[in-house]
């Protein structure tokens, strides 16, 4: 099973990983053989079972709506790539 | 003083036979020498260890020392520690400093351990092999052409080389168990929620655990007691007391009833492997416990399953890697989509950026229901065989993994054949189940690993039974040639 | 008659007013330096997790309730995923398949009086992302990313598409407004994006049954603005259609400043989100013994509340509207009503002056330099005729620039009003005396006309007394003596 080129460059996309032109036919014969493996689900009989999110029956736990963490901005921000007057730089945003 | 377990180290200190400082320069000379060749421990922090034995060897003097107090241990490099380099094995966190530790950071310290260093790791724990770590490979003291396994492969070599009495490590599909297996050494993996994974750097949530690494079931046994803790930090841990594991440990196994399934012994497994687990086998039912066929008849679709579900959970896990904040930033980028891109093509390697790929494609439009909903219903039907099975036995047996440790590069380009490895390894965690390995024989000089596999929080049996075994067998005590 | 239907539905972000973010104990108060309110967490340091604050999901009950929805006793997040600097995770928390509010009502009024109930799709629990800053001292093609918002908890509420018309979609805003600022969940302060609207927007052919396509307008913090951006998209969408072209399916932005509304990005364009459940946060339980504490301890909501006042202050259902809209101009017109036991003209001078002055500054009424207490004592010296109407917009001016309380300013201006008959008396006398052609005058002109020239005495003796008589008194004193001269 390969995986078709426009998907891969789909995917690059949304994960936001660039793929060099001259490796992509190899990334997409490695993913379709992962893709081949997983397929195998498709042969289990699943009906009327339900999804399994988590491993435990436990729920959650509510914490109460009191200030627990400070400034520690310097702290944070010390290997920080680019930052001025306490925000993070990043090439321009355009909405 | 490097052959001694946690265990004997604990009464030497509190007996004064030696001082923790002695120890710690001890381990931390053997590192300097030894580690070269094993690249297992990557960050060492000898200032700071010789700072804590110190302190360590004022507590012991003053005969208020809690658990560990004065004792070595390396963190496997997926546990952030204050002011110390954190990098999970990647590039992507090579310049990342965290100013906080891990639960499991400040459980330990506050037994009274002493951290020696960091440990390699695949990188983000993604592999079988610590062949994906940025750090290089790490080997295998059994043989150093082969793997130590992974992820946790640097924790478990530097055990097995006696560069630490013990070692952190974290278990996604069986991180924990197939090195602790290759290095011939014993390693635990809790049930799900059983330890924080606060600031243990998140592979796939659902599934990480984190747990303990030394040579023996005992050693696991003080360690566990102390890593697991009831935290509030972390939504999925557990509220729920921490027995005392060592406390235990001296029950005998007379009518313990074993489930063997038969899927963990079919096509795939190495003979010389199955017969290690089968004689340890035997050599329980010596001891008087009763072996039970059963099936866990799903176990062939806990590979499809898992990796869907643990690559969909790291894609997102993941994404906060993006150069924004903290970590790898690529240079000069152009734009803001040429600063994730590249940031993330440069600062992940190959492996994870295939899972990335993988969890995206499982989770996006049109393929969700085919792939990650088939996949958490697989993994419901996975937990049913569990559940079923321990209605009749009290533990489940068999092969940590397929085959001992194989050499660097053999699984070839196929990513398949080292998803593989993890065949009897990645059930337990789908269903949230702890798991062990303990060192059940020899192939070819190298270390073969019995699986242990536990009802949900029966830690204290499982380490009881290893515990009984390594009793009457020596494997566990074996040491890889020129360690001694 | 315009041959076109117009349906508009909102979503609206709602930021409820809790302490702490929503899976961090970091604070949420606005206004903090940049990135001092971020803590690991919300920075989605390695490592972190987060942990939900129960007084966010005690808020979102309570909105259920104030709507009369099925409360999600089990509900459940999701994780949505795109890249974005101001998302440092990288994903939104949020909830998806089981929000913790279901369906629900919302009944709004119009202004010709018709009532119209405008159906609830749910509500869910979310986080809000940070701030990008695109102006300020940086490099040059350079944004600055401050995440102090960055998981401060939201409700999103999504409505049905059962608006018809900008002024249903703004009554509708205005009453959810109204809702959240009542029972507390929320500070409802818009200038700092405490609710937020997304507009969605499509027309159709009058009478057809199908819908046309829509656009979403986002962001949107002013209902002025968002009346502003539903009129232009009807009009562009209608224009559209009419020269023969077709509305895309877009997400649009409306600037209010320039009045600019441009195209965000077409649904081509659209991400795929990639919801799945989030591993690191359990299904939410809310059992019903908390659903039944909250239930009885919801604040009074805005319907009841203009019940109330119609009935206790004798208001009329206008009046009590209006007032009863936002939590805290009622709770304002309450204090004052009660202090000055003067609801009629409490009720004119909350709606009157104090709002068209606040308007004009753009303050908000919790921002008001008078007190509902000083505003109790102006209204007291005016019921008491201390002070006339004119003299009360003096004081009242006196009160916001901060000179005291309405007594104290009217002894210190000296405005106290002459209401002393006496003394009146002998004032209208002395005018009359100093003044004797005015009075020749009066007497010979026809009776019907006499009465304009009234108001030349009335502007002598106002200067004579410096404004401070009665002008009531003033005016009968003043026809009665000049009759006596006829």
């Amino acid at each position: 099973m390969s995986i078709e080129r426009h998907e891969i460059e789909k995917l690059a996309t949304l994960a936001r990983i660039a793929i060099d032109d001259s490796t992509i036919n190899e990334v997409s014969e490695r993913l379709g053989s992962v893709l081949e493996l997983v397929d195998q689900l498709q042969a289990a009989d699943t009906s009327g079972i339900d999804a399994m999110s988590h491993p435990m029956q436990a729920t959650q736990r509510l914490r109460e709506d009191e200030v627990t963490e400070l400034n520690q901005r310097e702290a944070l921000q010390a290997t920080s790539p680019d930052t001025e007057d306490g925000l993070f730089l990043v090439p321009k945003v355009i909405e | 003083m490097h052959n001694l377990t946690i265990a004997e180290l604990i009464r030497g200190l509190q007996s004064k036979e030696f001082t923790s400082v002695e120890l710690t320069q001890h381990f931390l000379d053997r590192i300097g020498s030894l580690n070269p060749a094993y690249n297992a421990v990557i960050t060492v922090t000898a200032e700071q260890a010789l700072k804590a034995a110190a302190a360590a060897d004022q507590r012991l003097a003053a005969g208020n020392a809690p658990a560990l107090c004065g004792v070595p241990m390396l963190h496997k490099d997926i546990f952030c520690t204050n002011g110390v380099r954190t990098s999970c094995g990647s590039k992507m966190l090579d310049n990342f400093i965290p100013p906080y530790n891990a639960t499991v950071v400040e459980n330990f310290e506050a037994a009274g351990a002493v951290v020696l260093g960091k440990t390699n790791m695949d990188e983000f724990a993604m592999g079988s092999s610590n062949e994906t770590s940025f750090y290089g490979p790490v080997q295998n003291p059994w043989d150093t052409d082969c793997v130590p396994g992974g992820s946790s492969g640097g924790s478990a070599a530097a055990v097995a080389a006696r560069l630490a009495p013990g070692a952190t490590a974290t278990d996604t599909g069986g991180s924990i168990r197939q090195p602790a297996a290759l290095c011939g050494i014993t390693g635990l993996k809790p049930t799900y929620g059983r330890v924080s994974r606060w600031g243990m750097i998140a592979f796939a949530s659902s599934l990480d655990q984190g747990g303990p690494m030394a040579r023996t079931a005992e050693d696991c046994a003080i360690m566990l007691s102390c890593m697991a803790s009831f935290d509030d930090k972390d939504s999925t841990c557990i509220d729920r007391e921490v027995p005392d594991y060592s406390a235990t440990l001296g029950q005998d196994i007379k009518g313990l009833r074993i489930g063997v399934p038969s899927e963990y012994f079919s096509e795939g497994l190495d003979p010389g492997t199955e017969k290690a687990v089968r004689a340890a086998l035997a050599e329980l039912e010596a001891q008087g416990a009763e072996l039970v066929e059963i099936s866990l008849p799903n176990t062939g679709l806990s590979v499809p399953a898992y990796y869907v579900i643990a690559p969909a959970e790291a894609s997102a896990n993941l994404s906060r890697f993006d150069g924004v904040k903290y970590g790898y930033r690529c240079e000069d980028p152009k734009d803001l989509q040429d600063l994730y891109t590249r940031t993330r093509a440069e600062g992940f390697g190959e492996e994870v950026q295939r899972r990335i790929l993988i969890g995206t494609y499982c989770l996006s439009a049109g393929y969700y229901d085919a792939y990650y909903g088939k996949a958490q219903q697989v993994r419901q039907l996975i937990q049913q065989d569990f559940e079923k099975a321990f209605a009749s036995v009290d533990v489940i047996m068999g092969p940590t993994c397929p085959s001992p440790a194989f050499k660097f590069g053999s699984k070839g380009d196929d990513p398949v054949a080292m998803y593989l490895e993890d065949i009897y390894t990645i059930a337990t965690n789908l269903a949230g189940l702890p798991g062990m390995s303990v060192p059940c024989g020899m192939v070819d000089n190298k270390p073969v690993g019995l699986q242990i596999i536990g009802n949900y929080f029966d830690e204290a049996r499982m380490l009881n039974v290893a515990h009984q075994y390594q009793q009457v067998t020596d494997w566990h005590s074996a040491a890889p040639e020129g360690i001694l | 008659m315009s041959n076109w239907d117009t349906v508009i539905g909102l979503e609206v972000h709602v930021q409820l007013a809790t302490k702490t973010k929503i899976f961090s104990g970091a604070s949420t108060a606005f206004g903090a330096e940049p990135n001092t309110q971020a803590c690991a967490i919300d920075l989605a340091m390695p490592g972190t997790l987060p942990v939900l604050n129960k007084q966010a999901v005690h808020y979102a009950v309570m909105f259920g309730l104030a709507i009369d929805a099925e409360i999600g006793k089990e509900s459940a997040f999701e994780r949505k995923n795109y890249f974005y600097p101001d998302l440092p995770k990288g994903y939104q928390t949020t909830q998806l398949e089981k929000p913790i509010v279901g369906r629900g009502n919302v009944e709004i009024e119009l202004a010709d009086g018709r009532k119209k109930t405008i159906r609830i799709h749910h509500a869910h629990l979310e986080e809000d992302a940070g701030k990008s800053l695109h102006e300020g001292d940086f490099r040059h093609g350079v944004s600055g990313i401050d995440l102090n918002r960055a998981g401060t908890p939201l409700i999103e509420i999504v409505s049905e598409p059962d608006m018809n018309n900008a002024e249903e979609a703004i009554a509708f805003a205005k009453k959810l407004h109204s809702i959240v600022t009542s029972i507390g969940i929320c500070d409802g302060e818009m200038s700092q994006g405490s609710m937020r609207f997304d507009v969605n927007v499509s027309v159709k052919p009058s009478g057809s049954d199908t819908l046309g396509t829509r656009t979403e307008t986002k962001n949107l913090n002013s209902f002025k603005f968002m009346e502003e951006c539903i009129a232009k998209e009807v009009e562009r969408q209608i224009d559209l259609i009419e020269d023969g072209g077709t509305v895309l399916q877009e997400t649009r932005l409306y600037n209010g400043d320039t009045k600019v509304a441009r195209s965000m990005r077409s649904k081509e364009e659209a991400n795929d989100y990639r919801y799945f459940p989030c591993p690191d946060l359990l299904p939410v339980i809310v059992s019903d013994e908390t659903i039944e504490e909250l239930r009885r301890n919801l604040p009074e909501l805005p319907d009841a509340r203009q019940a109330r006042f119609v009935e206790q202050y004798s208001l009329s259902d206008y009046d009590a509207g209006i007032l009863s809209s936002d939590a805290a101009m009622a709770n304002y017109f309450e204090t004052a009503a009660e202090k000055s036991g003067n609801a009629k003209l409490a009720a004119n001078w909350t709606m009157g002056e104090l709002a068209a002055r606040l308007n004009n500054e753009d303050l908000s009424i919790a921002n008001s330099p008078v007190s509902a207490e000083q505003l109790a004592g102006l209204i007291v010296r005016i019921a008491d005729n201390s002070i006339s109407g004119k003299m009360a917009k003096q004081v009242f001016e006196g009160i916001w620039a901060g000179e005291g309380s309405a007594d104290e300013i009217i002894d210190a201006r000296g405005l106290k009003q002459v209401s002393d008959s006496g003394a009146l008396e002998q004032m209208v006398a002395d005018v009359l005396a100093a003044n004797q052609a005015m009075v020749e005058d009066y007497i010979n002109t026809d009776e019907a006309k006499r009465k304009k020239k009234l108001g030349g005495f009335m502007g002598q003796i106002m200067k004579a007394s410096k404004g401070q008589a009665n002008p009531q008194q003033v005016n009968q004193i003043l026809a009665k003596k000049l009759n006596e001269l006829l």
